[in-house]
């Protein structure tokens, strides 16, 4: 292992995108995450790399939509408000299969709302963002080392399956500061030769690809989307990730995910410490849900908490996920406030827990 | 660490400002002096010194902060009356913010620090930042830092830590670093900051210190 340096959690997605190849960076400045800019405004032309300002959001997932469909490794970066408007190239990036990472670090809404953390994008990210049938994959860390660690496999998996992949934090984690090493002292450089789809320049070698997200015809769409989902069934059923800290003779698991787990799992460890049965359950994937191992979890629960920096929104995909098999109830704070572990821990006990 | 009525705290950001910045100025509360803390970050919207409203308010510290920090308001406006706080006889503290981009906003109040005269301008040094983990970069930024604001530097504060993981051998590791900066720019070391039981016993200038900047789940 690598020695450690002190980073931030803006920071350590930049350094990790360049590790992972990432050679072209559009974005367009807002809090909480504008270091991610910054840093590779300076970084990135000195590993031979493109850091370009576009005049909005709109612009710069377009030029991502371009460089993607060149097979070559790119990001994009925003918080809340900017990712609405990135919403349209999403859609399109979605629709052509090209592989590409956005990285989102949410901040209060709706409208301009506020610049400190939320997590009230969920609905917005895992279902889809913008218009169409199709999906993208989610990551959400909860630390700066997990961080730096997501995206390096967002752009692994949005190059083995096509699309794009979302890494999701909020102004917590892009603004706070921990240990991080990277393993790779070497900063790896992606090979478009390797995709055969590409739209790169083949000088009458072959071929010519096509990048497009338009079919008139609706038979041939709906093939389309098809063959998609069949990639999506195999994303569900083998890309799932999720930690799961003593849920196993749980009576109440809290389920919460990104910095919002953190702080509760420091409630769950001071329930333990007054005897109370509580479990901590934290998706790493949001797409693909992890669906088997909640249930795993949950097995000997008889309760199930869910907490999240927002009115409630992953809690819908919980009862999905468990069938409603146990009551799921919610605590949260929104608008910029951050759950405290006290206020999740008398939660906990109102639900039952000091039985 | 000389005895001035004014202290500028400057550093690549992240090496730890804030913190340095706190502990003085308790520090400096705790001799019974009146203190004052002017929290100038335009640049980062979280985890400053304007978090510190509530204990600063408990050990008689006044603070002065840009008047929409920890607001929702992405404004940074600087009403900082800072010739009638040097004015008033007390001892004051700049917790300058972000880099030389941050630094700019020191510019404004160059003539009124040189006119005043007492004071020392700080440079924070963190070994493991990672992009000044070599001497000569973590030279660099203070270089721009002082090109940004227009004032010149006095020493330099060690406080080089891995946050919560921070050992003795952790610090220890960074005395070479610190001598490597305090050659290059030809500053003294003015402090070695550590948290109890990581100060190592050959640190120049040991300055103990508390970690009060930290996350809600460590508290």
């Amino acid at each position: 292992m690598a020695e450690k340096s002190l980073m931030k959690g803006n920071e350590a997605l930049a350094e990790a995108a360049l590790r992972a190849g990432c050679k072209c960076f559009f974005g367009y400045p807002i809090t909480p995450q504008t270091e991610i800019a910054a840093y590779l405004s300076k970084r990135m032309p000195k590993v031979g790399g493109v850091f370009l300002q576009a005049e909005s959001e709109v612009a710069a997932i377009n030029m991502v939509y371009g460089c993607a469909g060149s097979g070559i490794r790119c990001m994009t970066s925003s918080s809340s408000p900017g990712i609405s408007l990135k919403s349209e190239g999403i859609s399109y990036i979605a629709g052509a299969d090209l592989p590409c990472v956005i990285i989102d670090v949410m901040r209060g809404g709706p409208g301009l709302g506020g610049i400190q953390p939320s997590q009230a994008d969920y609905y917005q990210i895992t279902k889809g963002v913008g218009h169409g049938d199709y999906h993208i994959i989610v990551l959400a860390p909860s630390t700066v080392q997990e961080m730096a660690d997501c995206v390096t496999r967002a752009f692994d998996l949005a190059d083995k399956y096509r699309m794009p992949a979302v890494v999701l934090a909020d102004g917590l984690l892009g603004q706070m500061m921990e240990p991080v090493a990277f393993d790779d002292a070497e900063i790896i450089m992606s090979d478009a030769s390797k995709k055969p789809w590409a739209a790169n320049g083949h000088k009458n070698s072959r071929k010519h690809n096509i990048i497009n997200s338009l079919y008139l015809q609706a038979p041939e769409l709906e093939r389309t989307i098809r063959e998609r989902y069949e990639r999506y069934a195999e994303i569900e059923k083998t890309e799932t990730q999720a930690v799961a800290d003593y849920c196993d003779d749980a009576d109440i698991v809290v389920v919460a995910y990104g910095s919002t787990a953190r702080l509760a799992k420091s409630a769950v460890d001071e329930a333990r410490k007054l005897g109370i049965k509580a479990g901590a359950f934290r998706p790493v994937t949001l797409y693909p849900f992890p669906v088997n191992e909640l249930n795993a979890a949950v097995k000997n629960a008889k309760k199930v908490l869910v907490v999240e920096m927002s009115m409630g929104q992953m809690v819908d995909d919980v009862k999905l996920a468990i069938n409603c098999s146990r009551p799921v109830e919610f605590f949260g704070r929104t608008g910029g406030v951050i759950p405290a572990p006290a206020e999740i821990l008398a939660k906990i006990k109102e639900m039952g827990g000091n039985d | 660490m000389d005895n001035r009525k004014l202290t500028i705290v400057t550093g690549h950001y992240g090496a730890g400002k804030t913190n340095f910045s706190v502990n003085l100025a308790l520090d400096i509360a705790a001799r019974g002096e009146k203190c004052t803390v002017i929290d100038l970050d335009i640049v980062n919207p979280y985890f400053r010194t304007a978090d510190f409203t509530g204990m600063f308010a408990e050990k008689g510290i006044s603070l002065y902060a840009p008047v929409y920090a920890n607001s929702n308001l992405d404004i940074p406006s600087l009403n900082i009356p800072l010739e009638s706080i040097l004015a008033d006889g007390g001892y004051a503290v700049i917790d300058v913010g972000g880099d030389d981009e941050g630094a700019k906003a020191l510019g404004r109040f160059a003539p009124v620090i040189t006119a005043f005269g007492d004071s020392q301008m700080l440079y924070v040094i963190n070994r493991y930042r990672y992009l000044t983990k070599e001497a000569a970069d973590a030279v660099q930024v203070m270089r721009e830092i002082e090109y940004s604001c227009g004032l010149l530097h006095t020493g330099i504060i060690n406080n080089s830590s891995l946050g919560a993981e921070t050992t003795e051998e952790t610090v220890r590791s960074s005395l070479a670093f610190a001598e490597e900066v305090s050659r290059l720019s030809g500053l003294p070391i003015c402090a070695t900051c550590a948290a109890e039981g990581a100060m190592p016993e050959e640190a120049p200038e040991k300055y103990p210190i508390k970690r009060y900047v930290r996350n809600l789940w460590e508290k």
